[in-house]
C-alpha cells in the first residue's frame, strides 16, 4: 500500500509570531522574533539573547480550561496544544465529541525535554523532604510523551498517540513517521509536529557549551547570523509547529483545502563514524539522506526548485551547503533556492523542523519563498559553491513547485522531507 | 470560623475539579467526591494539598483515605483546626 498523503492543517507558536497570521507576516517581512531575556543577564549567560513565543495569558485561558491551568508550568505543552489544536481547526476538523474514540485519527508529537520548569518544582519540593506536595501534574507535565498524551486526549484520538525524539532532527522526523503510516493505510489523519520549552534550564547547556554567540546581547535581531561570514552560533529558540497529515481519500472526501503533498523522506543516521560524533555530522550520511528523500519521493533532483536548510548559523553552514550541493550533484547558478527561518526565529531545537516546515508550506500558500535575515555578507565557503542569486535576502514571489526541507540534529542524525505543490489534477 | 463560612472555601476548592457534567449546585453535604461528583482519583490528591493551603492544616494518609465524602472533608477539617 503506498497511498498519497497531504498536509491540510497548519498551526504555530513561534517567537516570531503565534498563530499562522502574525506568523506568514513576520516571515513576509522578515521580522525578528529574538529578544534580549532579562533573566539570562540576570543568570549570567553568555549568551543572553533567545526567541520565545509570545503567548498571553488571554490566550492560554482560551486553549486551558481552569483546571488544566492549575499549576501549569510546561511551556512546552502551552506552545504544543496552541500550535495542536490550531492545525487541527485549520484542517477544518473538529473535537471528538462521540462516545467512541477516532480510531484513524493519531498524533505524532515530538519534543527533546518537557516541563523544565515543572521538574524543577518538583525537585525542590522532593529535596525539602515534601514529596507529598508535588500533586497530580507532575507526571503528566514532565513525561516527554505529555504533550501527544494532552493533544490525543484533547482531540480524542484512536490511533497511535506517541512523541518521538531526536535532538533538532525532531519535528522533520515526526512529519515522515506520520506520513509512512498514512501511506501504509494504517491511519487516515495524523497531527504531527514537536514542541520545546523556553527558559534557561532548556538552553544553559548550550551557552555552557560556547557555541552560542555572546556579542549580540545589546543588538538581539542580528544575533542569529544563518549563512552569514560573521556568522557566530545558534540563538536557542522555544515553540511548537503543527500540521495535520491526511490520506488525499480522506482529505478529497472531507473536502478539505490542501496545502501541498508529501512525496515521501528519508530519515537516517551518520553513526558518529568519520566526520560524525555526537555534535557534528558525518556527511556522508547527510548526503544519503537527501538523495534517499529524493529517491524514495519518487522525483529528480533537478526538480527541486526550494531547500530550506537546517543552517543554524555556525560554522557548520558552509558544509551543509555543500552537503545539499553534491547530493543534488548542482551548484552555482543551477542550485535551487535556499533559505534559514532561524535568522529570525533563532534555533528552537527539538520544535526547529516543524516550525520550519509550517514555514516552508506557507511558502506554496504564499507564492514565495521567504527572504533570509542577517546574510548580507554571505560566507565566502558558500559562495565557492553555490550563487548569490540563490540566497534571497528579500521575500520573492516565485510559485514553488518542489520543496526539499531538512533538519539535522545532536546523535547524528537527520531527516529529509519533500514536499511539492497540490493541484487539482 | 463559621460552619458555613468553611462549607463554603471547601465548595470553593470543590468546584475548579468538576468534570463539565457536574454543576457547581450538585455538590451537597453528602456528596461522595468520586461516585457522585465525579472527580478522579488523581484530582482528589489536589483538592488534599488545596484544603491544607486554604485551612493551614496538614493531612495525614489515613485522612486522605478516610475522606470520601464532602462530610468527611469537614470533619477532618474541625478535627484538624481544634488540634491546632
Amino acid at each position: 500500500m503506498n497511498r498519497r498523503v497531504v498536509i491540510t492543517g497548519l498551526g504555530v507558536c513561534a517567537p516570531n509570531g503565534v498563530g499562522l497570521t502574525d506568523f506568514t507576516n513576520a516571515l513576509l517581512d522578515g521580522k525578528s522574533g529574538l529578544r534580549h531575556q532579562p533573566n539570562l543577564e540576570k543568570l549570567g549567560f553568555g549568551c543572553q539573547v533567545a526567541g520565545e513565543p509570545l503567548v498571553k495569558d488571554k490566550l492560554i485561558e482560551y486553549y486551558f480550561t481552569p483546571l488544566e491551568r492549575r499549576g501549569l508550568n510546561a511551556t512546552g505543552i502551552v506552545y504544543g496544544v496552541i500550535a495542536g489544536i490550531d492545525a487541527w481547526k485549520d484542517a477544518g476538523l473538529e473535537k471528538n465529541t462521540t462516545d467512541e474514540p477516532s480510531w484513524d485519527r493519531g498524533v505524532i508529537f515530538g519534543t527533546g525535554i518537557l516541563g523544565v520548569d515543572k521538574f524543577r518544582e518538583a525537585i525542590h519540593l522532593i529535596d525539602e523532604g515534601n514529596v507529598r506536595r508535588l500533586g497530580s501534574t507532575s507526571v503528566i507535565q514532565t513525561m516527554a510523551s505529555g504533550i501527544s498524551a494532552y493533544l490525543g486526549g484533547l482531540l480524542g484520538c484512536g490511533n497511535q498517540v506517541t512523541t518521538n525524539s531526536a535532538a533538532c532532527t525532531t519535528g522533520t522526523e515526526g512529519i515522515i513517521m506520520a506520513y509512512d503510516r498514512i501511506s501504509q493505510g494504517k491511519a487516515e489523519i495524523m497531527l504531527t509536529g514537536s514542541c520545546s520549552d523556553s527558559g534557561p534550564y532548556v538552553w544553559g547547556g548550550f551557552d555552557a557549551m560556547r557555541i552560542l554567540p555572546r556579542g549580540y546581547n545589546d543588538n538581539p535581531t542580528k544575533a542569529s547570523r544563518p549563512m552569514s561570514a560573521t556568522a557566530g552560533g545558534f540563538i536557542p529558540g522555544s515553540g511548537a509547529g503543527a500540521l495535520v497529515l491526511e490520506s488525499l481519500e480522506s482529505a478529497k472526501k472531507r473536502g478539505a483545502r490542501i496545502y501541498a503533498e508529501v512525496l515521501g523522506g528519508e530519515i537516517n543516521s551518520g553513526g558518529q563514524i568519520g566526520e560524525g560524533s555526537m555534535t557534528a555530522p558525518n556527511s556522508i550520511a547527510v548526503q544519503r539522506c537527501i538523495r534517499n528523500a529524493i529517491t524514495n519521493s519518487g522525483i529528480e533532483a533537478s526538480d527541486i526548485d526550494v531547500i530550506n536548510g537546517h543552517l543554524t548559523a555556525t560554522s557548520k553552514d558552509g558544509l551543509e551547503i555543500e552537503n545539499w550541493s553534491k547530493a543534488l550533484e548542482r551548484k552555482y547558478d543551477d542550485f535551487p533556492y535556499i533559505n534559514s527561518f532561524k535568522g529570525s526565529v533563532g534555533h528552537c531545537l527539538a520544535a526547529a523542523g516543524s516550525i520550519e516546515s509550517v514555514a516552508t508550506v506557507l511558502q506554496f500558500k504564499e507564492q514565495v519563498v521567504f527572504k533570509n535575515v542577517n546574510c548580507d555578507d554571505i560566507h565566502p565557503e558558500i559562495l565557492a559553491v553555490i550563487s548569490e542569486s540563490c540566497i534571497p535576502r528579500e521575500t520573492k514571489r516565485h510559485q514553488s513547485k518542489i520543496i526539499a526541507k531538512a533538519s539535522f540534529g545532536f546523535g547524528d542524525v537527520n531527516a529529509c522531507v519533500i514536499f511539492k505543490s497540490f493541484s487539482k489534477e | 470560623m463559621l460552619k458555613e463560612e468553611k462549607y463554603q472555601k471547601l465548595k470553593d476548592i470543590i468546584k475548579i475539579y468538576l468534570p463539565e457534567d457536574v454543576a457547581v449546585t450538585d455538590i451537597e453535604q453528602d456528596s461522595h467526591f468520586m461516585n457522585h461528583l465525579n472527580i478522579n482519583s488523581a484530582n482528589l490528591v489536589d483538592i488534599v494539598l488545596d484544603v491544607e493551603d486554604a485551612f493551614d492544616i496538614r493531612l495525614e494518609n489515613e485522612d486522605m483515605e478516610k475522606m470520601q465524602t464532602v462530610n468527611d472533608a469537614m470533619a477532618i477539617i474541625d478535627t484538624k483546626l481544634a488540634a491546632k
